[in-house]
């Protein structure tokens, strides 16, 4: 293996998704992210009301996330064959999981406002 | 690579994306730091603009300033090769290895849609189809090889998807011809017949998934108890990797796979669905009811006409003679060889490819800027051997048999893994065309 570029990796997500879809990505969420940061800034405190839900949602995204995973992939989860198969997928499934977690808390700030 | 940012990731699926893409650059490398573009006035022609060639000129074009830097090939249009497989399984549609050849090629080099009709290393000149004649300072030869179907006394190509005939490798149209052949075949079942030449070939991993993938949509399809599954092999071994041999034989064993050895095919009688095979004990007949040609593979004539083959080995398949570590021409210090056309023990794979680029790209460019090139290919080969729809193994080897790991400790090359797979059905695509844009 030679020495890492940050390049290649973009190179190489700009040809899997199509230039123009991978950065609408990468803005999407700079976007959650930042509204995630500023509402947390504005409130300068978590909300435990929209934090149970948003942990609530997170089985959603966990299996939303694996689903479409194995579905755009032609497998099944009797594919998994050794133990990275099994990290691979519960990675994707925290990724889901905490990717909708963060999207309901930010929309339950952004549009409920600061007391709901 | 490291997963460790990913339960931490706040960024949702696009952690996820970041994480495989991780894995991605780190399994197929990167292109050297970049230096300041070399100042040259040198001609430099490019045979083929496939993966290889497409590739050396993004990056050449990126190195140096002032070259006059021409591509010749006559196919408008480009295959991405490794989708094949996949097309031939039905997961991909024929259009999915096809794009444009001019698509890939950088702005400000002379592209020639033309065959190289005769090349002439002495006087330093490339005569086109067309009549073109190119005189050239440096020569990258990258025209790939050809596929002998001549070879097989019988086959033509026109009967590729009747009566169980199939020809993965004769392009994407043919791939997915020989699917609708396999999916029809699967539903009633019956005796499938693989083979691989006596020949070097691209990919000598891609007729035993074929064999893998049809066992496996036979099982899907019910049909697997009242089928045959037959792989014949030229020689004693399955594969060229001792170590991938002795697990391809567990494989064939469990999936059932009837091995026969030493078989050579020669004819095929398409009407009548008979393969004949030279062996040791005088020809065999195979009845078939699905099969997939792979034919003998050689140098084009073109270039085995050049003189720039080697003499005295592979006489029949006409490689060209490049020292196997520099990829530079043995007796013309200006010609370079990237990919299938090179005359060296292992790297018939668009993933060795990968690795001919940086070393071609150090020797040319350095030679150029009055130094010496360093760079050196170690015959790095890889091959992701798909063992049924969801999971393969990712074999990468060296010239001397090492299995190569790219993902040490985390993806073992003996393993059959969904990882795997997901290299092969998610990620090489997309490293192919970053590889073909100079950009991986
Ligand atoms: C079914 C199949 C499965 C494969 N699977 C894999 C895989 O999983 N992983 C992997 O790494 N590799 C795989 N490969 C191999 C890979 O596709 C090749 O090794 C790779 O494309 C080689 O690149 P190249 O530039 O040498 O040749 P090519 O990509 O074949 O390009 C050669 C180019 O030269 C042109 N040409 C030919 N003759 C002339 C001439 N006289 N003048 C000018 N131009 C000419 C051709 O038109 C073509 O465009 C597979 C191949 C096949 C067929």
């Amino acid at each position: 293996m030679e020495e890492f570029k940050i390049s290649t990796f973009i190179a190489v997500f700009e040809e899997m998704f199509g230039v123009a879809l991978w950065w609408l990505l990468v803005a999407v969420a700079v976007v959650i992210t930042a509204a995630y940061l500023y509402v947390l800034i504005r409130d300068r405190a978590m909300s435990m009301r929209k934090f149970l839900l948003a942990q609530l949602s997170m089985p959603f995204g966990a299996i939303i996330a694996v689903l479409f995973v194995l579905h755009i992939t032609n497998s099944q989860f009797s594919d998994l064959g050794g133990p990275v198969d099994v990290i691979v997928l519960l990675g994707v499934a925290l990724l889901g999981a905490g990717g909708l977690s963060i999207l309901v808390y930010v929309a339950q700030s952004l549009f409920r406002g600061k007391q709901a | 690579m490291n997963f460790s940012h990913l339960p931490t990731s706040r960024r949702a699926f696009l952690g996820m994306a970041a994480g495989s893409g991780l894995a991605l650059a780190a399994g197929t490398g990167s292109t050297p730091v970049q230096a300041a573009k070399t100042q040259t006035s040198a001609k430099i022609v490019i045979l083929g603009a496939g993966a290889g060639g497409a590739s050396i000129a993004n990056r050449l074009v990126d190195r140096l300033q002032g070259a006059h830097i021409t591509i010749v090939d006559g196919r408008p249009q480009h295959w991405y090769q490794p989708g094949f497989t996949l097309i031939a399984a039905g997961l991909k549609p024929a259009g999915y290895s096809i794009s444009s050849t001019e698509q890939w090629l950088p702005s400000g080099i002379n592209y020639i849609n033309e065959y190289a009709a005769e090349v002439d290393p002495d006087a330093q000149r490339v005569t086109t189809t067309g009549g073109t004649r190119l005189e050239y300072d440096y020569l990258i030869v990258a025209t790939g090889l050809v596929l002998d179907w001549d070879a097989i006394d019988g086959f033509s190509l026109d009967q590729v998807g009747q009566n169980g005939l199939g020809a993965v490798y004769a392009g994407p149209e043919y791939a997915a011809t020989t699917w609708r052949a396999l999916d029809d075949f699967a539903s009633r079942g019956g005796r499938a017949v693989f083979m691989r030449p006596t020949t070097d070939m691209k990919c000598a991993g891609a007729p035993i998934k074929y064999t893998f993938l049809t066992d496996d949509h036979l099982r899907r399809k019910g049909t697997r108890d009242a089928s045959e599954v037959v792989y014949t092999t030229p020689g004693q071994a399955l594969f060229s990797v001792p170590i991938v041999t002795e697990k391809l034989e567990l494989i064939m064993r469990r999936q059932e796979v009837d091995v026969r050895r030493h078989h050579v095919l020669k004819a095929i009688d398409t009407s009548a669905r008979i393969a004949t095979f030279a062996t040791p004990e005088g020809d065999v007949t195979l009845e078939y009811d699905f099969t997939n040609v792979v034919p003998p593979q050689r140098a084009p004539q073109v270039i085995r006409d050049s003189g720039l083959s080697w003499a005295d080995r592979w006489t029949d398949q006409g490689w060209i003679e490049v020292d196997m570590a520099t990829l530079r021409h043995k007796r013309y210090p200006n010609v370079f060889g990237i990919g299938d056309i090179n005359g060296v023990p292992k790297g018939k794979t668009a993933a060795s490819v990968k690795w001919h680029l940086p070393v071609v790209e150090d020797h040319l460019v350095s030679e150029l800027g009055g130094r010496e090139g360093t760079r050196t290919f170690n015959g790095y080969t890889s091959c992701p051997l798909i063992t049924r729809v969801g999971r393969a193994m990712l074999i990468e080897f060296d010239y001397h048999d090492n299995l190569v790991r790219s993902f040490p400790g985390l993806v073992a090359p003996l393993e059959e893994l969904w990882i795997s797979w997901l290299m092969k059905e998610v990620a090489l695509k997309a490293t192919y065309n970053a590889m073909l844009r100079g950009r991986a």
